[in-house]
């Protein structure tokens, strides 16, 4: 090494930055939901509403239609006397037909239901 | 009736339960298996369970008697039982199983935090359980004495003792795998009879039951008066026999009950030849075919009403039974708890098809079961009657055998609740012994009461204990899964005063004899007034005290709404996704 080089540059190897912060993930909507900030319960809130709006339509729908029937028969009782394959009327209705309905029903809520609750996961899981 | 069949079946069922009961006692080890199976139930078998053990003494006996009796009004019986798993499962069932609940008190307790919400709960619970093992009870009885001529009694105890012995030895395990048996025998036993029962119809000539007379004895009919009876003759009919009528002896040929009313002492054996007009208990409604065919056309103080009331109890009422709420514990997660209940749908509607065609076959061919007022017991003459010989005794049996299933498969799932809100909340005794001394304890009320209760048919009965359910707990699940509102003294207040007024009712309708005041369909069917009244008070008490509204109250509602492929810390076994984010921190 002759003398009249120049020294050498001390080079200050640092190390990755540490101390500054990261740049942001997105904060998981489902950590909204679990620490009950305002933003997880608005999620939740409109969870909620979705499916007790569901429900509340199909029991609605199904119950307030056999509902009427009472009131048919008692005001329209001509309706009573019609004949299916020569059974009464109310017979088919209460007898037979009501229960496929139910199971109708009970399907297409399972499926709607269902169908909520995954745009639900994929709206948290997104976020 | 040739007995010996019958007996065989109800025995063969009574041991053939003890026997798959003893089967489960091997698998069940731990406590938690002896409660909930260890939730390892699928829903096929829980879906059938669920069937076995809601297809109860009310379901296989009670309907057809009372459309044999009533008419088409009748229907909504069997309608509103199943409609009340479509309620159940588009407002309850999910939420129900997510939050954790094995018992309705333990809902209430998650819901409110509340230990007062926890023991009103209970106590409605234990009312409700005992209300609803009372038909049974009465329901075995009347079958053994209809087969076998036993004393009433001997019937529920034998239920009773079965009842016992299986739920304390085996536990909810092998209550599952009993029920699920229990579903497809009651099923075979009354839709293999009525294929034969309508082959036999249209062989003797196909009869429609539409016509303007009454009905008709079709074979010269011997009757047997047990008690006193008031029976009422809508012409004269001849007979013969020895008995006491409006207190004079009367015996020999010849004899003539004149139209109109007429008290039969206990004791009195009449025969009655065919093709005369059968007269009826009093109590009965006086309808001929056609009118009978028709709905709403019986009569009755405030018909409309009685409806009514009926599918509010039973719509609202399946909710709130304690045996109903235990199984769906066993499901796995909210997801399995809803397509189990869609099954239950269609088990329960293929079952319910049956009971009407015994009714209707009923008008034909056992009509003096109008003037005995043994109805319940239609079911169980039928095919013993249109069946000649060998085959329709073994119909018969079939039969009894299936109505004794309902009665020991709806009795343990009762028992099983029954037992654990007792040892819970009443006894505080933990663990498996506190259980086997709750049992013993949740079978001897009932068993007592069946002493004391008169002759109401078993779907009556069935339905008070419907219609207490129904403005009492339903309100409680109803509210506080979907509103956030609901306070502590709301859902006290709300329980009670929907709650007490219905067992009241209840307990009046089944003690008292008030079959002839006018506002005996109000406390006979309670609901349509209960139930608002439920309902109301807990909603309006809640708005009225919003400072009481559970601290906790998000927390659970995310716990009872958030599904399970969420995977939040709340639900109680973490998802895939659940454990990539937690590693990924």
């Amino acid at each position: 090494m002759r003398p009249e080089d120049p020294p050498a540059q001390r080079v200050v190897v640092t190390s990755p930055r540490t101390g500054a912060p990261r740049p942001r993930r997105p904060y998981p909507a489902s950590r909204e939901i679990t620490e009950q900030s305002q933003l997880g319960e608005l999620y939740m809130r409109s969870l909620i509403r979705t499916q007790r709006t569901l429900g509340l339509l199909v029991v609605g729908l199904v119950a307030g239609g056999l509902a009427t029937l009472p009131l048919v028969f008692t005001f329209a009782p001509w309706v009573s006397r019609l004949q299916v394959f020569g059974i009464g009327l109310p017979w088919v209705l209460l007898g037979v037909v009501v229960f496929p309905v139910f199971v109708l029903a009970g399907w297409f809520y399972v499926r709607q239901a269902e169908r909520s609750e995954r745009q639900f996961a994929e709206l948290v899981e997104r976020s | 009736m040739n007995s010996t069949y019958g007996v065989v079946a109800v025995l063969v069922v009574a041991l053939g339960a003890m026997l798959v009961g003893a089967y489960g006692l091997r698998v069940s080890r731990t406590t938690s298996d002896f409660y909930v199976a260890s939730r390892t139930v699928s829903p096929w078998w829980n879906a059938s369970a669920i069937g076995g053990e809601y297809l109860s003494a009310a379901s296989f006996v009670g309907i057809a008697g009372l459309i044999f009796a009533h008419g088409p009004d009748m229907l909504w019986f069997p309608v509103g039982y199943t409609a009340g798993y479509l309620v159940l499962l588009t407002l309850v069932a999910a939420p129900l199983r997510r939050s954790g609940a094995y018992t309705l008190p333990d809902f209430a307790e998650a819901r409110f935090s509340s230990p007062l919400v926890r023991r009103v709960a209970s106590g409605l619970a234990i009312a409700i359980a005992w209300m609803y093992l009372l038909p049974q009870f009465k329901g075995a009885g009347l079958t053994l004495h209809t087969v076998t001529g036993a004393p009433d009694w001997l019937g529920g105890l034998i239920v009773a003792v079965v009842v016992t012995v299986n739920v304390v030895s085996g536990g909810m395990r092998s209550v599952t795998f009993v029920q699920a048996f229990q579903y497809w025998l009651k099923l075979t036993a009354i839709a293999v009879p009525v294929v034969f029962l309508l082959l036999a119809w249209q062989a003797h000539g196909g009869q429609r039951i539409n016509g303007p007379e009454y009905p008709v004895f079709r074979q010269t009919t011997t009757v047997d008066f047990d008690t006193t009876t008031v029976i009422h003759a809508d012409h004269d009919v001849a007979f013969s026999g020895r008995g006491l009528v409006d207190g004079a002896r009367l015996e020999g040929d010849g004899l003539t009950l004149t139209a109109g009313e007429h008290t039969i002492a206990a004791g009195s054996s009449f025969v009655f030849p065919a093709g005369a007009t059968v007269p009826h208990l009093e109590s009965l409604p006086h309808t001929t075919n056609a009118n009978w065919a028709l709905p709403m056309a019986a009569g009755g103080e405030f018909p409309l009403y009685a409806v009514y009331s009926l599918i509010l109890a039973t719509f609202l009422g399946t909710m709130g039974l304690p045996h109903v709420i235990v199984r769906f514990y066993t499901n796995p997660n909210g997801r399995a708890a809803r397509r189990t209940t869609l099954i239950v749908l269609g088990l329960l509607g293929i079952f319910y098809l049956m009971p009407p065609l015994y009714g209707v076959l009923g008008r034909l061919y056992t009509p003096e079961l109008l003037l005995t007022g043994d109805t319940d017991a239609v079911v169980l003459v039928l095919p013993s009657r249109m069946i000649e010989g060998v085959g329709g005794q073994l119909l018969g049996a079939l039969v009894a055998g299936g109505a004794f299933a309902a009665f020991l498969s709806t009795s343990s799932g009762l028992m099983v609740s029954l037992a654990g809100v007792l040892s819970q909340d009443v006894l505080k005794m933990r663990g498996v012994r506190g259980f086997r001394i709750s049992a013993g304890l949740a079978v001897l009320v009932p068993l007592a009461m069946t002493v004391l209760v008169g002759g109401i048919p078993v779907a009556d009965m069935v339905g008070l204990a419907f219609a207490v359910a129904a403005s009492s707990l339903c309100p409680l699940l109803l509210l506080g899964i979907w509103s956030t509102r609901i306070t502590t003294p709301g859902a006290v207040a709300g329980m009670l005063a929907g709650g007490l007024p219905a067992l009241a009712a209840g307990i009046v309708t089944i003690s008292a004899r008030t079959n002839d005041q006018w506002f005996h369909v109000f406390l006979s069917r309670p609901a349509a007034w209960t139930v608002p009244l439920g309902f109301v008070v807990m909603y309006g008490v809640s708005l009225m005290t919003p400072s009481k509204v559970p601290a906790n109250v998000n927390r659970v509602m995310v716990r009872l709404h958030a599904p399970e492929n969420l995977g939040l810390e709340t639900n109680e076994e973490p998802s895939m996704s659940e454990l990539r984010r937690r590693g990924e921190m």
